[in-house]
């Protein structure tokens, strides 16, 4: 009988069906996606977001208001990179996140967790000659949702990138080390391979941290990509 | 003899692996819509591109984020309440390809984007020569080609069920 390999480069992306998460039922596309012959990727073009306005203020969630956000003040910084480890430069990153009471400024959120006039909760930059980006904040909080009983989200923070081509474009979501919320989340567990979970949760970085000032917490992103990245078939 | 896993720490020297996706969420609405993010063209030749997100129910996505790339132009649109999004844009010049745009979609309960095409009614001859058309079974194809409706281009997206969009692997 064969034993199933785990393949983490296989196993790190979550399926588009995972009923534990309830919204992918109806929104998982039920048919066989259609692949493309991986050499055409080298063919097509990427992805060009230069109308997105980007001002250096954007990168600092704490400066956007007369008055200081509420909660703890932190820096997220990383590199951004392909499958070689070669840094993706000139980039566009975009985050947003709940304030650090769980409550998001979006209309749709109906948390009864107190807005903060301070903080919105949404930032922009580029990623500088190394792939790096860096963005000051507040720790996000917890917050509940209804996709079954007693379901709390673990503090994440959105992420959306872009990268060179068109199979390099991410969305996906940072979390903090240490959070007991982790292993109860099905939207983090719905991805299959432990390594690829880990991926996801950032580290504290004391070399990042400012002292007397914030903590720091590294998070490095590996984008896909066959353009950038020729793989081994 | 006790069948071992593969030493893929080897491997992955070389090629990492990728961070994986997680889903947009609902609350997105006041971050990534810029400024007439949806119009990515004007003037004559621009168009206007409609459309609304399905579920599988047929009911309309009002969370998702559709975005559109093609021939240098890129636009972005939220769906609204009854799941509609709209675009103004030119219709991208032939390449090795029929002209097309990229489409990328995002919603709540999408755990990873999904990618299709929006190809053009009146590129019957281009869309029958395209070497993506042609390898998607043909009873599908209608999927992928916007219909005109008066002045505008009509192009629904259903992400699951009865005429299911087509959509590629990436």
């Amino acid at each position: 009988m064969p034993v199933k390999v785990p393949d983490p480069h296989r196993d790190s992306e979550p399926p588009y069906l995972y009923p534990d998460y309830r919204a992918s039922v109806r929104r998982a596309p039920g048919l066989e996606l259609v692949r493309l012959p991986p050499e055409w990727f080298h063919e097509l073009p990427g992805p060009v977001f230069g109308r997105v306005p980007v001002h250096p203020e954007d990168a600092d969630l704490t400066l956007q208001h007369e008055g200081r956000p509420l909660g703890e003040r932190i820096i997220v910084s990383g590199r951004v990179m392909d499958g070689d480890g070669r840094p993706v430069r000139h980039t566009l990153v975009e985050v947003w996140q709940a304030n650090a009471a769980g409550r998001y400024v979006d209309p749709m959120d109906d948390h009864p967790a107190p807005l903060d006039p301070n903080f919105t909760g949404a930032g922009r930059c580029l990623t500088d000659g190394e792939g790096r980006y860096r963005f000051v904040t507040v720790k996000p909080g917890a917050y509940p949702w209804r996709n079954h009983d007693n379901a709390w989200r673990p503090a994440h923070i959105h992420f959306s990138l872009f990268g060179p081509s068109l199979d390099s474009r991410l969305v996906t979501q940072m979390y903090f080390p240490g959070d007991p919320l982790i292993p109860l989340d099905p939207i983090l567990q719905s991805i299959p391979d432990q390594r690829g979970r880990d991926l996801l949760v950032a580290a504290l970085d004391l070399e990042l941290t400012e002292p007397e000032w914030a903590l720091g917490y590294r998070w490095d992103i590996t984008l896909r990509g066959r353009k950038a990245t020729p793989r081994e078939p | 003899m006790v069948a071992r896993p593969r030493l893929e720490s080897l491997r992955l020297g070389e090629h990492r692996i990728p961070t994986p996706s997680q889903t947009v969420g609902p609350f997105f609405g006041y971050a990534l819509p810029f400024v007439d993010g949806h119009v990515a063209a004007s003037g004559q030749e621009a168009m206007r591109i409609e459309g609304r997100l399905l579920d599988g129910a047929g009911e309309p996505v009002p969370d998702g984020l559709v975005e559109v790339w093609g021939g240098q132009q890129f636009a972005r649109c939220r769906t609204d309440s009854e799941g509609v999004f709209q675009f103004t844009v030119v219709k991208p010049a032939a390449g090795v390809e029929a002209p097309h745009l990229d489409v990328t979609i995002f919603a709540r309960g999408l755990l990873r984007h999904l990618a299709t095409r929006i190809y053009f009614p009146d590129e019957v001859t281009a869309n029958a020569n395209d070497r993506i058309f042609n390898l998607i079974d043909p009873a599908r194809r209608d999927t992928l080609i916007a219909h005109s409706e008066g002045a505008v281009l009509r192009f629904d997206i259903r992400l699951q069920g009865e005429s299911e969009t087509v959509f590629f692997a990436l």
